[in-house]
């Protein structure tokens, strides 16, 4: 199996759909067992370990996030909160097929809203791929938000 | 409308158990904490590894008092008024920075060494003769009343008079030692950015929750019941240890009892903590040389004695929070009535093994994070309480839990963990440094 330019493309835009539609089980099946979320805190941040970011998370703490979106005494999403990716045709940074390794970046505008209150954050995302089984996995997500320095109120679903 | 202008406007607002709704909605009562409680006690401004360098300065607030943290020539740590004396002009904007030997305002190149005098002003001769140098705004930028670097942490008292930081701390001191004294060089460093978050409530419903030892299991379900029940199906074997993850989120859903059991202990002006005896901190999985690495420094029956403090969260009044175990400061940062900035600082054990910020790091993110699905549910609770105070139905807010009459707040006490007793702690203080420097209604008459 190859993996195409329109290949790596398709996937993030399916992505972030999954995620506009709130199909989370989907969105889970898209990572690999060890694939880590990164949000850096800070501009540029080199150091995910040892300073804080806004999200760090491994496949347990997304399952988590995920269930507990509807979880009966979830009480910051009484009413549920809704999101909104707009998002430019990804820029294809690596196609490596021998390898099984592909790296695209992605610059979106993510808008998210709960009773009357919506906020829009400006991203580029970095998505790590490989192949797994015949099917492209997300080995590692990197966020970073335009104001990632700026204070947030509450960020309740996925960029 | 001016309702509260004296001593007594302003007692009248908090009973031995309750707290009038005005303290957290009023517009006027903001104010005045701004105008004196804020200036009569010691605040939190910084750490000193934020400005290692001579000439580094930081930029923050003390109540809504624009301040600059300056490394002088001579070494030590001043703290500015950030405002050019001649027209307002705010010295330094960016958060962070190295002025050199001296400031030099944007606007019309007045220029201050770094403990604020004024070093130079051009074209000088138009002052000639004016009399500049008889005002105040002639002598440079402002200093705050009073600093003190306590073994790293800066603090500031506005006010020029006013109680020392000895006696204002006290015996709460120690959860600030017991935080330093876990690095074997006695050393704490600042780690990466903090966690900026904002908070559409008051200020003090945050600090309140510091010691709010009965809402974790309630507010907290859904995240750390969640991970609780997760974990479960996930089949471990036998004795399996739990990831960090859930070290650090499950003791969240901890029965009554153990908040009971792990005590509070308040201290006169306004300072207490949860976990005399133990806390949500207490079963962290031994980090590899750590303990070496203490003995080495303290000798083994001292480092256990360090090791066996699990202080979980210490409230120094006004507006900060520290948690010894992990390294965290919280600053909650007063922006109006109902606008709260909670920063969250994590600092770096010099001379320990990295693997324990990276678990203070994995904590910042997990519990206080805008993206945090705990904090998540701890905002919702403060903002509905915000909207729900403006009701009319009822006036007070309730802090009666395990209160027994004639309460004495002005001694160190130890309780029960989930008493309410260092939220009275905290409105006693409230009381005595809002009113320290208002006038009392009889000599407001007479002034009359």
């Amino acid at each position: 199996m190859t993996i195409t330019k329109d290949d790596l493309i398709d996937f993030v835009y399916d992505e972030v759909r999954m995620l506009d539609e709130g199909r989370y089980d989907d969105w889970l099946n898209l990572w690999t067992e060890d694939g880590i979320y990164w949000m850096p805190l800070d501009w540029k941040q080199k150091d995910e370990i040892n300073e804080t970011s806004l999200m760090y998370e491994d496949q347990f703490m997304l399952r988590l996030r995920v269930e507990r979106l509807t979880g009966a005494r979830t009480f910051s999403q009484k009413p549920k909160s809704r999101c909104h990716h707009v998002i430019q045709r990804p820029y294809v940074d690596k196609i490596d097929n021998d390898a099984g390794a592909f790296l695209v970046t992605t610059q979106m505008h993510y808008v998210e809203t709960r009773l009357d209150d919506q906020f829009l954050l400006a991203l580029t995302a970095q998505h790590e791929l490989v192949l797994k089984d015949d099917a492209l996995k997300i080995a590692r997500k990197r966020v970073d938000i335009l104001n990632c320095d700026a204070a947030f109120g509450n960020i309740q679903l996925l960029p | 409308m001016t309702t509260y202008r004296t001593k007594q406007d302003i007692e009248a607002l908090v009973t031995p158990f309750q707290v009038h709704r005005d303290v957290y909605t009023s517009d006027e009562v903001y104010r005045l904490e701004m105008k004196h409680l804020f200036a009569n006690s010691w605040v939190f401004v910084g750490h000193d590894s934020q400005t290692p360098n001579k000439g580094d300065y930081y930029t923050t607030q003390i109540g809504d008092q624009p301040v600059i943290q300056v490394r002088h020539s001579g070494g030590e740590v001043k703290v500015l008024h950030n405002r050019c004396p001649h027209k307002g002009t705010k010295i330094a904007i960016d958060r962070t920075g190295n002025t050199g030997k001296f400031f030099r305002c944007p606007y019309h190149a007045w220029s201050f060494k770094t403990d604020g005098c004024l070093l130079a002003i051009p074209l000088k001769k138009g002052y000639e003769g004016t009399g500049l140098d008889q005002t105040e705004n002639g002598k440079g930028m402002k200093s705050v009343g009073a600093v003190m670097n306590y073994r790293g942490f800066i603090f500031a008292r506005l006010a020029e008079e006013g109680i020392g930081f000895e006696e204002y701390f006290g015996e709460s001191l120690s959860s600030f030692d017991n935080m330093i004294d876990r690095s074997p060089a006695g050393k704490l460093v600042v780690a990466g950015q903090p966690l900026r978050y904002m908070h559409r409530c008051n200020w003090k419903m945050l600090v309140e929750n510091q010691t709010d030892t009965c809402h974790p299991m309630v507010a907290h379900e859904s995240s750390a019941g969640t991970a609780v029940k997760i974990w479960e199906e996930m089949e471990q074997p036998e004795g399996a240890p739990k990831p960090p993850a859930m070290q650090i989120i499950a003791p969240f859903m901890s029965p009554y009892e153990f908040f009971e059991d792990m005590g509070i202990r308040t201290w006169p002006n306004g300072h207490g903590h949860t976990g005399v005896s133990h806390s949500i901190h207490s079963d962290y999985s031994e980090i590899p040389g750590y303990f070496e690495k203490m003995s080495e420094a303290y000798g083994e029956e001292k480092a256990k004695q360090i090791l066996g403090e699990n202080r979980h969260n210490t409230v120094y009044f006004p507006n900060i929070m520290i948690k010894g175990p992990i390294q965290q400061l919280r600053n909650f940062i007063p922006l109006g009535p109902d606008k709260t900035l909670v920063e969250s600082w994590i600092y770096r054990l010099v001379d320990a093994p990295d693997e324990l910020v990276a678990r203070t790091a994995m904590y910042n993110r997990m519990i206080n994070a805008p993206t945090s699905i705990v904090g998540h549910d701890d905002l919702e609770m403060y903002e509905r309480a915000q909207e729900g105070l403006m009701s009319d139905g009822l006036q007070w807010v309730n802090i009666q839990r395990l209160y027994k009459e004639d309460e004495d707040l002005d001694t160190q006490a130890e309780e029960n963990g989930t008493t309410e007793r260092q939220m009275r702690n905290q409105f006693h203080a409230w009381t005595k440094f809002m009113t320290m420097s208002l006038p009392s209604e009889d000599a407001l008459e007479a002034a009359e």
